[in-house]
């Protein structure tokens, strides 16, 4: 157990550091950065960086060393033929920031986009800052610092073109890389005036003018993905296609029960397979988050090292592995339901007393499986132990985080982990953690060559970070004026280390701010867990706004009133001890009036349908985004379900990339769906019954709804990310339209286990 | 050492008979471009084509090829068809991640070349095997239909 408790830890501050950051408050703030420039030989052009408060970095370095080579990976680049390098810091999982951040900093920088290529920047948080990708916080966290490594840039072009010219820079106008001098009509391009604007003063970030919205001639509009052609003509991308000379394969093979330890193994035989060429057992760090024990097999290609690996027979110690069993914990926490929580978290007025003088009440049981993340690119890390440094190429969502861990496991400082970002093949949050990094470097450490650690699609269901399964036993109250009055809730869940609850596994505050009771009680009963939990997109929202956005719809249904309505008036309701405590929180009840609004008109809300056709909606605020989504729908006797359509809605500030943020309205919604049809993890003694996807029926085009139309408020707020919003408020949409469809209400997921099924 | 036919060229290979094609064009030839996704023919990432029919590439073995012509995603745009995919998936932006579209875009060839002007159920039935977990169907099936119209 104390292992699981030290990982556990790891991961809940993970999140912890992913939820804080909030839209109205980016965490880098001016005061605390400035920038850096480089000149020299070997550097053609201007080259701006840009660094948090690390003085001692600033100084200029030497040519050719290691300090140069960095700073030619910050943010901008300006080559003589006016073609701009734009360094992309954080990891491009599918979210589609490599193209938003060149966005951004090219509006400033009044670049042509033509002209910019985007690169991955390498892993080196003390030019970058924060390089992870989790939480929807990639573009809250860098929106001012990136739209300040524009504008900087920008001024020092400008203040070179005022000294070549004599003019006044206020005189000097700039568009699609070309510098004009508005009094004589001369002009140049950024790219012959980017030497001299190197010996410019670096300005003060406080000096510059950022534009308003008004302004904008590159943000807002539709962009392809700066990586489409790479990826549509299959050139390498992702941390799967990386090869390096003199490379060998690896699969390591750990316990199918979470925590079981290598006694033995069949070694001489393994070794005795045709293209193997070594095979040990590790023990590892004993960290879910780090090194399991397991067996490692080194073999001259993959199909050698899967083939060989049949073969292997391990004894595996099962002192302290798993037996968890989800059958268990479901009986189990349908017994504990009724009783009391065992701690307490929300108390708010008086639940007792508005239970006692309701005009109804109303209760209801939800609850929802284990889920895995099961991204297309199954993990894999190459890595290469050379000259004491450990050098890796990984597919990982949270690089900065891994470097620490991985220093561990190589026995080195962080700074002889040398990381290089490739494309990441999927991540839904599953590559937060890096213990498939920490694993290939533990491999690497034996191995005379660079070695590339994969593993099988099997090896992903068995060992992921899933999401939790939860339960929510709620009773709710309704006054005589048909009014939200209490709001009762005891949620089983999860607990890894016996004290909180495990990663991911944690009620998440969103509800307090959003359904606003004005008597609140809230409590826990946790049950102790093995199996490794995780974020898994929109953690924790992707399924409590399930079971409590249709828990609010049988509200509103004992109500009389119309649910909308009926939504409308809790949001707005002035609960003072339920408004957010942490400034940071931009939840706002007229944006999340606006957008359930908006979703309502767009669905057609109020219209009359056929019967066996129903129209239902939810809202949430997750991720600093406020969504509606509104599902209409047919359920024939068969209960196969027809999708008419799905509106989605939501206020997540400016857009930078409208072709991107429809992308992820679509397919967040698609994800959703397809998640609450059919995907569930059942665990039986220690080990995970999935093992690849004829069993984990993830939605195929033929049930793909076609008709999902997405809306952007695009309010003045701080713009947020777009990877999870349009995620929580789907399913219960779908069973809030279920329910106005055939009067049968979905409390538990996935509905395939309820007889449902998608048409064709 | 057998000898293949990839993308109209000719390459030697050290490999057993009964290695799946995945790995020997991802491991020993260098085109990694076919993606592992699954290894039981169910996600379509490794889809090619091989005497310009789709396979999944993690079920053939390369013992089984013989002299058949092997195209993957790195040729498929000398193919008229898969250029004019390509460049559809590109004009309204398919990839998410991006991990799965080299199979879709095999598999969608595939089908343009055996039916220039297929329907949405012929478009479902050419695409059922390709899993895409970021969800972008909706403008696979869009790109599809551009690119069919471009060739009406």
């Amino acid at each position: 157990m104390a292992d699981f408790a030290r990982s556990d830890a790891y991961l809940s501050a993970l999140l912890q550091e992913v939820h804080s950051v909030g839209a109205a408050r980016a965490p880098f703030t001016i005061g605390r950065r400035s920038f850096f420039k480089l000149t020299g030989a070997g550097v053609a052009g201007l080259v701006l960086g840009f660094h948090l408060g690390d003085t001692a970095f600033a100084a200029e370095p030497a040519n050719g060393n290691d300090a140069a080579n960095q700073a030619m990976n910050a943010f901008i680049r300006i080559a003589p033929d006016n073609t701009i390098t734009i360094y992309s810091k954080c990891p491009e999982i599918g979210q589609g920031i490599k193209t938003s951040f060149g966005v951004i900093i090219a509006e400033e920088l009044d670049a042509d986009w033509a002209h910019v290529v985007m690169e991955q920047a390498d892993i080196n948080p003390k030019v970058y800052g924060s390089q992870g990708a989790g939480g929807s916080t990639s573009i809250p966290r860098a929106w001012n610092q990136l739209r300040q490594a524009g504008a900087g840039a920008k001024a020092m072009l400008v203040a070179a073109a005022a000294q070549a010219w004599s003019g006044d820079p206020s005189q000097i106008t700039t568009r699609d890389s070309v510098l004009t001098h508005t009094a004589s009509g001369r002009s140049a391009t950024y790219g012959s005036l980017a030497a001299a604007a190197a010996k410019m003063p670096v300005p003060d970030p406080k000096s510059l003018k950022l534009k308003t919205r008004a302004e904008y001639r590159l943000i807002g509009k539709r962009y392809r993905g700066v990586d489409d052609p790479k990826v549509v003509s299959g050139q390498p991308l992702f941390g799967i296609d990386v090869q390096r000379p003199g490379m060998v394969y690896a699969t390591y093979t750990k316990c199918p029960a979470a925590g079981g330890k290598v006694k033995s193994f069949n070694a001489d035989e393994i070794k005795r397979q045709p293209g193997v060429l070594d095979a040990f057992a590790i023990e590892g760090t004993g960290l879910v988050v780090e090194v399991m024990p397991g067996v490692a097999i080194i073999a001259r290609d993959t199909w050698s090292a899967f083939q060989a690996r049949e073969k292997l027979r391990v004894d595996w110690d099962l002192g302290e592995a798993s037996t968890d069993s989800t059958s268990h914990f479901s009986a189990l926490a349908k017994e504990v339901a009724a009783s009391f929580p065992q701690k307490a978290d929300d108390n708010v007025g008086d639940v007792d007393k508005s239970f006692a003088n309701a005009a109804k009440t109303v209760e209801a049981y939800y609850e929802y499986p284990f889920a895995a993340h099961v991204p297309l690119e199954p993990m894999n890390t190459t890595a290469h132990w050379h000259d004491g440094i450990m050098e890796l190429w990984v597919p990982t969502q949270q690089p900065d985080r891994g470097l620490p861990l991985i220093g561990k496991v190589a026995g080195v400082v962080p700074e002889k982990v040398v990381m290089h970002q490739t494309r990441v093949g999927g991540g839904f949050g599953r590559r937060l953690v890096n213990d498939y990094a920490c694993e290939a470097a533990a491999i690497a450490l034996k191995v005379d060559a660079p070695v590339k650690l994969q593993w099988s699609r099997e090896d992903d269901f068995a060992h992921d970070f899933y999401r939790p399964a939860g339960y929510h036993q709620f009773k709710g109250a309704i006054d005589r004026g048909g009014r939200l009055d209490a709001w009762q809730e005891h949620f089983i869940t999860f607990t890894a280390d016996g004290k909180k609850e495990a990663s991911g596994a944690n009620l998440t505050d969103n509800l307090r701010y959003s359904i606003k009771a004005p008597n609140l009680r809230r409590g826990k009963t946790m049950f102790p867990l093995k199996i490794p939990t995780g974020a898994w997109r929109a953690p924790g929202d992707n399924a409590q706004v399930f079971a409590a956005q249709s828990f609010m719809h049988e509200l509103s249904l004992a109500s009389g009133r119309d649910h909308v309505e009926f939504l409308l008036d809790a949001v707005n309701r002035d609960v003072p001890e339920l408004a957010p405590k942490d400034a940071s929180v931009n939840f706002s009840p007229k944006r999340a009036t606006d957008v359930i609004k908006m979703c309502a008109d767009k669905a057609g809300w109020g219209k009359t349908l056929p019967k066996g056709s129903g129209l239902g909606l939810a809202w949430c605020y997750s991720h600093a985004g406020h969504v509606a989504q509104a599902v209409e729908l047919s359920v024939d006797a068969d209960k196969s379900i027809r999708i008419a359509r799905i509106v989605v809605v939501l206020d997540v500030g400016p857009i930078i990339n409208m072709a991107g943020s429809e992308a992820q309205a679509q397919g967040a919604s698609t994800d959703a769906l397809s998640t609450a049809m059919g995907l569930k993890i059942t665990i039986e003694n220690g080990r995970i019954r999935e093992q690849n996807y004829n069993s984990y029926p993830i939605l195929r085009m033929p049930f793909a709804p076609m008709n999902i139309d997405a809306y952007f408020i695009q309010s003045d707020n701080p713009p947020t990310g777009m990877g999870e919003p349009a995620f929580p408020a789907l399913a219960p949409a779908l069973g809030n339209a279920i329910f106005a469809a055939t009067g049968e209400r979905v409390r538990k997921l996935p509905l395939r286990d309820l007889g449902y099924s998608l048409a064709a | 050492m057998l000898t293949l036919t990839v993308n109209g060229q000719s390459r030697d290979v050290d490999v057993p008979d009964d290695m799946p094609l995945l790995w020997v064009l991802r491991d020993h030839l260098s085109l990694v471009g076919t993606k592992y996704g699954c290894g039981v023919a169910q996600c379509g990432v490794c889809t090619v084509h091989v005497a310009g029919k789709p396979v999944r590439s993690c079920q053939l073995l390369v013992g089984d090829v013989g002299t058949r012509p092997i195209v993957t995603i790195e040729g498929i745009g000398a193919t008229p068809n898969g250029a004019k995919l390509q460049q559809a998936w590109m004009e309204i932006a398919v990839p998410q991640c991006g991990y799965c579209q080299a199979g879709q875009i095999m598999s969608a060839t595939a089908l343009l070349d055996a039916n220039p002007q297929p329907d949405d159920a012929d478009i479902d039935a050419a695409m059922a095997g390709n899993l895409c977990r970021c969800g972008t169907y909706i403008r696979i099936r869009r790109a599809i239909k551009n690119a069919a119209a471009k060739s009406a």
